[in-house]
């Protein structure tokens, strides 16, 4: 306690160790950073509690499974009853890149999600079976995968032998429109981005490979194969749009209660899900320029505890009789041969429905996006999510 | 000795389970927050991120998004601004006005916490609609154009923080108007203060650690929040937290995101402070 100006022997002991935490701490940094996101998915692997443990847990999308009735049992409860598996369906999914989000520091340090399934969108599942973080199926449990997958679908790129993915349900992006509010409809996709009177009233699809493969479509480019200068010309236009004030608001699943609210009156829209919204008013329209084709698919993640019992609910969806009764409710493409035929039985208006069972020259007129390397997937990404918010 | 020793440590035993708390949640998470704020851009999640104390990620995450962080600022601070005359009025009235409604009043200003935020928010999207009972009655005044509208612009946005934050503004205001004495009040009218005079010389001045703590309450959570923005905004009210979400969760550009949620911390701590000082209620808080 002396008035003395040089420093004292505390100050220094204080100032010392202020130091040393400082240096200390810019050290201790080193150990945060994140690990790569690679697995094996053979060393990756748990003991299969589903002979004892009767549950299996699945995360879908909204909307994408039918509704259970006294009179009229859903697929799930069938599956419940003729397997005595308890399933636990959640519907979790409403973005490709957030459920990514959503486990990646799960699955990519290699622990368990307490998921058995998910069920992504063919680039999305490309990613994750790269990343090494799902299970191979085994076929002699899902030998229906097999035998009924049509052949559309049968051998992606990216996995060609359907090893790790078996497709729950595929559809197309076009658009749809409120025929209360907007009784003259659209035609083009181009419509979405320019008309005047739509201002405000548009919604688009968060999904960059649907968005922007419908933008690419109306300027003459082909979405399967495209260079880094066409899509900047679709940025450029998607850019426009939304800086003018003409996209409303980019969304997932969610736009259907816009849609039907007449909040948007024109939107970028996915088949099934206006077919059943329940609401007359709403009507899908495929775009002159064309569609994008796509397909969900299930997928076991690893360190699922219930791995059979999954493999059994996929063998289960792929009977020609539970595939239609599925596709009747929620009107998107059928990936199961022989449903067209058990529809028969089910809902005979469905069976020449376009958007479940869509005819050789009806696929003619869809596309699929181009595969993106890790680079393009981060760097167009990045653009596209600084325009959608 | 022995027994002032143990004494001298039971402080300490019983700090400890509080002490650990803040370091595993609070100082842990915050030096992993710091650490992603320096990592090498060049990662990417499959390859990872190592920490290469690359400071230019401030930079660059101020250059590409320094609008979303003034827009979240300047609509926090309109909402605080709103919050605060609105429960200003609102606590004024509870504490000095409300007689035997007072318990009842306060317990429907908690009311809305009793569902959750996520519900409250999305049911402004149906008050606030285009065919809505609102817009179709501002249109018929001509408040609004006759194709204007509220949802999706930055009035829905504001509109739906102050409504979410506005609990947070009205207790501690009421917390520090019921202790004004209405005598002081008296007092000043009976040396000719009008009641203006008197409300600005003697009520104002004892409700300013409310005021304070208000407004801190509701301007920091509001700055930093992205459901409102989210749900009644559209691309042109994105916030600093919907780009924090955004790059973490669907770019995972993780430097960029740590980068800003630091920028928007220190900013926010340097605000703060500045307004602590500023008000002269460094005891009160």
């Amino acid at each position: 306690m002396t008035d003395d100006p040089r420093l004292s022997r505390r100050t220094i002991i204080k100032g010392g160790a202020g130091v040393a935490f400082g240096i200390g701490s810019v050290g201790a940094l080193r150990l945060f950073g994140t690990p790569d996101a690679k697995q094996n998915p053979a060393d990756c692997t748990t003991r299969d509690l589903s002979a004892s443990d009767k549950q299996f847990i699945i995360s879908n999308w909204p909307l994408y499974i039918d509704e259970n009735s006294k009179k009229n049992p859903s697929t799930l409860q069938r599956f419940e009853k003729a397997t005595g598996i308890n399933v636990s369906y959640t519907d979790d999914v409403n973005d490709n890149d957030q459920f990514f989000g959503k486990v990646k520091n799960q699955l990519g340090t290699c622990q368990s999600t307490k998921r058995d399934m998910f069920v992504l969108t063919d680039w999305m599942a490309a990613r994750v079976i790269d990343f090494g973080w799902i299970q191979p199926l085994d076929p002699a449990v899902v030998p229906n995968l097999h035998a009924n997958i049509i052949d559309s679908l049968a051998a992606p790129a990216w996995d060609p032998k359907r090893t790790y993915s078996a497709p729950w349900q595929s559809g197309l992006t076009g658009m749809a429109y409120n025929k209360k509010y907007l009784p003259k409809g659209i035609k083009a996709y181009s419509e979405l981005l320019t008309r005047s009177d739509l201002k405000g009233k548009v919604t688009m699809l968060t999904e960059l490979r649907d968005t922007m493969g419908l933008i690419m479509l109306g300027q003459g480019t082909d979405p399967a194969k495209f260079t880094d200068a066409q899509w900047q010309k679709a940025m450029d236009a998607l850019r426009k749009a939304t800086n003018d004030g003409q996209i409303r608001r980019f969304t997932g699943n969610d736009y259907v209660q816009d849609l039907s609210a007449g909040n948007v009156l024109a939107c970028e829209a996915w088949s099934g899900d206006i077919a059943n919204a329940g609401d007359d008013n709403l009507v899908f329209v495929p775009p002159e320029e064309g569609m994008m084709i796509w397909a969900d698919n299930m997928l076991v993640p690893n360190l699922a505890t219930h791995k059979t019992n999954a493999e059994k609910w996929i063998n289960y969806y792929y009977e020609p009789e539970v595939a239609a009764r599925l596709a009747d409710y929620n009107q998107y493409i059928c990936p199961v041969k022989g449903a067209q035929q058990a529809m028969e039985k089910i809902d005979p208006g469905n069976v020449d429905n376009e958007l479940i069972f869509p005819t050789d020259e009806t696929l003619k007129t869809t596309h699929r996006f181009m595969a993106l390397d890790e680079s393009r997937t981060k760097n167009y990404g990045r653009q596209f999510s600084d325009v959608t918010g | 000795m022995a027994r002032s020793g143990k004494r001298r440590y039971t402080a300490y035993w019983l700090l400890a389970p509080g002490a650990i708390w803040l370091v595993l949640f609070f100082v842990v998470p915050f030096y992993s927050l710091v650490a992603t704020s320096l990592y090498d851009p060049n990662g990417s999640v499959l390859s990872g991120y190592k920490v290469t104390y690359h400071f230019s990620n401030y930079w660059h995450a101020l250059k590409s998004y320094h609008p979303e962080l003034l827009r979240s600022l300047w609509y926090a601070g309109l909402a605080t601004l709103v919050c605060l005359v609105v429960g200003y009025v609102l606590a004024y009235a509870i504490a000095f006005k409300a007689g035997k409604w007072r318990n009842l009043l306060l317990v429907l200003v908690i009311a809305p916490f009793f569902t959750s935020f996520l519900l409250r928010t999305l049911s402004w999207k149906l008050i606030l609609s285009d065919h809505g009972f609102v817009v179709s009655t501002l249109q018929n005044v001509h408040i609004l154009s006759h194709d204007g509208r509220l949802l999706n612009t930055w009035f829905a946005v504001v509109a739906g923080i102050v409504y979410n934050f506005l609990p947070f503004m009205v207790l501690p205001l009421y917390a520090s108007l019921e202790k004004v004495d209405g005598r002081l009040i008296e007092a000043a009218g009976d040396l000719y203060a009008n009641p203006f005079r008197a409300f600005f010389k003697v009520t104002w001045p004892l409700s300013l650690p409310g005021v304070v703590a208000g407004t801190l309450l509701t301007f920091i959570p509001a700055a930093g929040d992205y459901i409102n923005a989210q749900l009644l905004g559209g691309p042109g009210q994105t916030m600093v937290g919907n780009k924090i979400e955004n790059l973490f969760t669907t770019s995972q550009d993780y430097p960029d995101a740590g980068a800003l949620s630091m920028i928007l911390m220190i900013l926010i701590i340097g605000m703060v402070m500045v307004y602590i000082r500023t008000s002269g209620t460094e005891d009160l808080v």
